[in-house]
């Protein structure tokens, strides 16, 4: 569904990505980690067409998002971190822009909105930026389409609506549907995102199921020495260590994505070896 | 839902639909929630969801008509209890042992509390 290819890109002196390769594939939610600067943002951008690779190839839909040709643009669908939105009536917004995306459903939207607790007959004027995140991420939603790029969606949003926005994703995933968040709030996302990539140093460091994660990792606390001493990646804790071993009983464990991310920039190459062997 | 520090997620979701068996609140037969909204419900990945589902019907506690949705099946008590027994037995019990042993407590003083347990709660 999404194909990128050797991507170089900078802003001026400063590279960002040199020779980065990646493919997303639909019926997923791809959580896109990394350190800031690393070009999470950038990289969202160059799928939707915002910005355009120096070199290499970004492939979407069978499209060039550079060539931002309609057909494109329709079935594609970013919240980006910052964003602007008219100081206009909802009712306006959608009368003004859903026509734009050909499957967008308004009953959905206002579906969204309810569960957001943001009443229809409000003006985005009044809103905070909380609430026209929300009104923002529901119109994404409801316009239903292929691709759906999020770059930090849940910041901003309070307890209640990151709950309410993990069961609003939970409900929209897809066969044929591409998610990809962005996010430094790994645990506002962890039981929803199925596949992990992480970003650094201009290439791809990391990009796994979390199915395939659990099958060959075990997260767990260790009170053995021996076992804290040869573990991949360890860290103390309150009681005992909390550690990443090689799973070799075939037990499950919960993902800990936190622990996750810092052993894959302090100690990738070990990690990885796992997923090789 | 609060999930547990250690066990996956997917098998964290396989208990609590066996407990709504065992606890009858969903009943031998009855259709049970749909993959999507368990999901949402829950707040997870569809496919977790799916892959817990997928789980169950290997341990015959659950059945998919295809079309309609998934149902209790009808050997759904006995072989939840056979599995969350099996998980009790290996992954509990041991904890529960150590504590006794530390405190120097006899299998027999269990008994009479766990006689008022049930009457407390489940009479």
């Amino acid at each position: 569904m999404i194909q990128i290819q050797n991507l170089h890109f900078g802003y001026r002196k400063k590279k960002i990505f040199t020779g980065l390769s990646l493919k997303l594939e639909p019926g997923h939610i791809y959580g896109l980690l990394g350190k800031n600067g690393t070009g999470k943002s950038t990289l969202l951008k160059n799928m939707a067409g915002l910005l355009f690779p120096k070199e290499g190839t970004v492939n979407v839909l069978g499209f060039n998002p550079a060539k931002r040709q309609p057909a494109f643009l329709r079935d594609l669908f970013m919240v980006p971190e910052e964003f602007y939105l008219p100081d206009m009536p909802i009712e306006y917004l959608i009368k003004y822009t859903a026509p734009f995306y050909p499957k967008f459903n308004e009953d959905q939207f206002n579906r969204y909105i309810t569960e957001f607790d943001i009443p229809r007959s409000n003006s985005l004027q009044q809103m905070s930026y909380g609430q026209k995140k929300k009104v923002l991420i529901s119109f994404g939603l409801a316009c239903n389409t292929s691709v759906l790029l999020m770059d930090e969606p849940t910041n901003g949003l309070d307890i209640m609506s990151k709950s309410q926005f993990r069961k609003v994703i939970a409900g929209c995933v897809d066969e044929n549907k591409c998610i990809v968040i962005s996010t430094h709030q790994v645990k506002d996302l962890e039981s929803l995102i199925d596949r992990v990539t992480i970003i650094d140093e201009g290439r791809i460091l990391f990009d796994h199921t979390v199915d395939a994660i659990t099958r060959k990792l075990s997260f767990h606390v260790s009170y053995d020495s021996d076992e804290i001493k040869k573990a991949l990646y360890r860290e103390p804790s309150l009681r005992g260590s909390a550690v990443i071993t090689h799973n070799t009983n075939g037990d499950e464990s919960k993902l800990d994505l936190e622990l996750l991310y810092k052993a894959i920039v302090l100690n990738g190459k070990a990690i990885e070896s796992v997923f090789n062997a | 839902m609060q999930f547990r520090e250690s066990q996956a997620i997917y098998l964290q979701i396989a208990d609590y639909v066996c407990e709504k068996i065992l606890l009858k609140e969903w009943k031998v037969e009855e259709r049970i929630p749909s993959v999507r909204e368990l999901a949402v419900q829950l707040e997870v990945n569809p496919n977790t969801v799916m892959r817990t589902y997928e789980f169950l019907q290997q341990q015959e506690i659950i059945h998919n008509q295809r079309g309609i949705g998934y149902f209790v099946s009808p050997t759904a008590i006995k072989n939840a209890q056979t599995y969350r027994k099996n998980d009790f037995v290996e992954k509990d019990l041991p904890q529960v042992f150590r504590t006794m042993f530390l405190l120097g407590m006899d299998p027999e003083e269990l008994k009479p509390r766990f006689e008022k347990f049930k009457k407390q709660h489940f009479a």
